[in-house]
C-alpha cells in the first residue's frame, strides 16, 4: 500500500510535467493544425538555460527557472516566425517536415555548443522531505504538483476569460471569421507559441527538479510522451491536455511499481496504438468535420 | 461610401471576377445578385481584404483599401457576416459578441451587448449558451448581431437567408429593413433575388464574374431578363 501511494506520488509529479508540456502541443495543434515537433527540444534549450544560469552566471536557482522560462518564451516565438509563419499557406505535410527539421536543428546545435556528454544541473530545490504520518514526501514532488496545476489555472483563465484568450479560441476555429472580427491573426497565432513555449520553461525547470541533468536529445523522449499525453486527452483541447498528462505519469508509475521499470516507455506508446486504434480523436476531443 | 473599380479576381488561374465595378452610397441597401458561381461572395472577400484584386481600386470612406488587411478594415468601419454564417460554434453567444467588438474600446463592448439584445431578443435568452446549440435562423442572428458589435459604417451580409425557413427568412429581411432605417449602409449579397430586390435601393446582376444589369431595384423588378432568370416569371 505504502508503495503504491509513493507511485502515485511519482507519477502525479511526473504526470504534471507531461501535462504542462501537452499544452503547448495542444495549444499549438488547435490554432495552427502543426504537430509541432520541436517542443520537446524548446524544454532542452530550457535545461540548458538554467545550467548556465545557475553554474556559469551563479544566479539564484529562481532566477535561472525565471531566465528559463523567458528564453523559452522568446525561443517558441523566433522558431514560428521564423519557420512556421512562412508556410502558413503549405500544405500541412511541410510544416510537419519543417518542425521535424528544426528539431533536429536545436539537437545538434546544443551538440555543438556543450557536448554530447550530460551536463549535471545543480538543484534548485533544496528543502528535506515533508514526514505525513509515517510517510516522506518529497518538496520537489509538492513542488512540481503544486507549480503545475497554479499553470494550469492560470492558462484556463487566459483561455476562458481574457479578450487574448477568447482571440485564440475563436483563431483556432475558424481563422477568416476571425480576421473578420478584427483579430490579427498573426498576433494572436504568435501569442499562443508565446504561451506553451512559457510553460515548456516551467516543464524544463520541473523535470531539472526529478531528472537533475541536461543532454542534447534530452526533449525527444519528454516530447513524444508528452504528444502521447496530448494525444490520448484529444489534441487540440486544453483539459484534454492536461488530463492526459497525469494519465500517462500514474500509468507510467505504476507500471514501474509493478517492478516492469523496462517496459514503462513500451506502455506508454501502447497506449498511444490503443488511443488510436479505438478512439481517434482521444477523451476530450472533438470530432474534426473537415470542409469540403 | 464604397467605391470599387475594374477588379479582377482569380482563383489560380480560374478568372473569377472580370473588370466588375459597383458603388454603394451613404445610407443605401446595394445588393449584387446572380446565379450559384457568379462570383458575389468573391466580390465581398474582395472587398473585405480575404481575396485580392490584381487590377483596379477600392475605396472605402475616400481611402484606398485594396492593400489594407482584413483585420484593419473591421476598425476602419467595414463589416461582413459571411457565407454559412460562420459564428464561433464552441464559443457562448455572449463571447460570439464580444468578439464582434473585438476592435472597440471595453467601455464600449456592454452598450454594444445591450444594443444587439434589445434588437434580437432570442439572442438574451441564450447569451449563455454555446453557439452550436443554436438553430441556423439563431445563428444568423447571431452572426448579424456579431457585426453590428463592430459599430460598422457599411454591413455585407452574404447570403443571409441561405439553409433558412421562408418565414426565417422573413424575420431576417425584416430585421434588414430596421438597419436600414436606423441609417446602416448594406451591401446585400442573394441568391434569393425577389427577396433581396423587395429591401433594396439599387442592384447589380452578375453573371459568371461579370456585371451583366445594374440599376434600381424596381427598374430590375420590372426587367424582362431579370423575370426570367431570377424571379421565375
Amino acid at each position: 500500500m505504502m508503495t503504491f501511494i509513493y507511485q502515485l506520488i511519482n507519477g502525479l509529479q511526473v504526470g504534471s510535467i507531461y501535462a504542462l508540456v501537452a499544452l503547448g502541443y495542444s495549444m499549438v495543434y488547435g490554432i495552427i493544425m502543426l504537430l509541432n515537433f520541436a517542443h520537446g527540444d524548446v524544454i532542452m534549450i530550457g535545461a540548458y538555460t538554467i545550467w548556465i544560469s545557475i553554474t556559469a552566471m551563479g544566479l539564484h536557482p529562481v532566477l535561472a527557472v525565471l531566465m528559463a522560462v523567458v528564453i523559452c518564451t522568446l525561443l517558441g516565438m523566433f522558431i514560428e516566425k521564423v519557420a512556421y509563419t512562412p508556410l502558413r499557406k503549405s500544405p500541412r505535410i511541410s510544416l510537419l517536415i519543417t518542425a521535424i527539421g528544426v528539431s533536429m536543428l536545436l539537437q545538434n546545435l546544443a551538440q555543438i555548443v556543450f557536448g554530447a556528454n550530460a551536463q549535471t544541473i545543480p538543484s534548485i530545490v533544496t528543502a528535506p522531505n515533508i514526514t505525513v504520518g509515517s510517510m516522506q514526501v518529497s518538496v520537489t514532488a509538492v513542488i512540481t504538483i503544486v507549480v503545475s496545476i497554479l499553470s494550469m489555472l492560470g492558462l484556463t483563465f487566459l483561455v476562458q476569460k481574457t479578450k487574448m484568450g477568447k482571440a485564440m479560441r475563436a483563431v483556432s476555429e475558424d481563422t477568416e471569421a476571425a480576421q473578420l472580427m478584427g483579430i490579427h491573426v498573426n498576433h494572436t497565432i504568435s501569442f499562443t507559441f508565446a504561451i506553451g513555449s512559457a510553460l515548456a520553461g516551467i516543464g524544463a525547470a520541473l523535470y531539472c527538479c526529478a531528472y537533475p541533468q541536461a543532454t542534447p536529445t534530452m526533449g525527444s523522449m519528454l516530447g513524444l510522451k508528452a504528444f502521447v499525453a496530448a494525444v490520448l486527452g484529444g489534441i487540440g483541447s486544453i483539459p484534454g491536455a492536461m488530463i492526459g498528462g497525469f494519465v500517462i505519469g500514474i500509468a507510467e508509475a505504476l507500471v514501474k511499481a509493478a517492478g516492469l521499470s523496462v517496459w514503462a516507455d513500451g506502455v506508454v506508446f501502447a497506449i498511444l496504438i490503443v488511443v488510436l486504434l479505438f478512439k481517434p480523436t482521444g477523451l476530450l476531443g472533438r470530432t474534426m468535420n473537415e470542409k469540403v | 461610401m464604397l467605391t470599387v473599380e475594374n477588379i479582377n479576381v482569380y482563383y489560380g488561374n480560374i478568372h473569377a471576377i472580370k473588370d466588375v465595378s459597383f458603388r454603394v452610397k451613404k445610407g443605401e441597401i446595394v445588393t449584387l445578385i446572380g446565379a450559384n458561381g457568379a462570383g458575389k461572395s468573391t466580390i465581398l472577400n474582395t472587398v473585405s481584404g480575404l481575396l485580392r484584386s490584381r487590377t483596379g481600386s477600392i475605396t472605402f470612406l475616400d481611402e484606398a483599401v485594396d492593400h489594407v488587411a482584413p483585420h484593419l478594415l473591421v476598425a476602419k468601419g467595414l463589416a461582413q457576416v459571411p457565407e454559412g454564417r460562420r459564428v464561433f460554434l464552441q464559443m457562448t453567444v455572449e463571447e460570439n459578441l464580444e468578439m464582434g467588438a473585438f476592435t472597440r474600446p471595453k467601455s464600449e463592448v456592454d452598450a454594444g451587448l445591450q444594443d444587439v439584445y434589445s434588437r434580437f431578443e432570442r439572442l438574451k435568452e441564450r447569451r449563455k449558451q454555446v453557439a452550436g446549440t443554436l438553430s441556423g435562423g439563431e445563428q444568423q442572428m447571431l452572426a448579424m448581431g456579431r457585426a453590428l458589435m463592430s459599430k460598422p459604417q457599411l454591413l455585407m451580409l452574404d447570403e443571409p437567408s441561405m439553409g433558412l425557413a421562408p418565414l426565417l427568412v422573413e424575420q431576417i429581411f425584416e430585421i434588414i429593413r430596421e438597419l436600414h432605417q436606423a441609417g446602416t449602409t448594406i451591401l446585400l449579397v442573394e441568391q434569393n433575388a425577389q427577396m433581396a430586390l423587395s429591401v433594396a435601393d439599387r442592384a447589380y446582376v452578375l453573371e459568371t464574374g461579370r456585371v451583366a444589369l445594374e440599376g434600381s431595384a424596381q427598374e430590375m423588378l420590372n426587367n424582362d431578363q431579370v423575370k426570367k432568370a431570377y424571379l421565375g416569371a
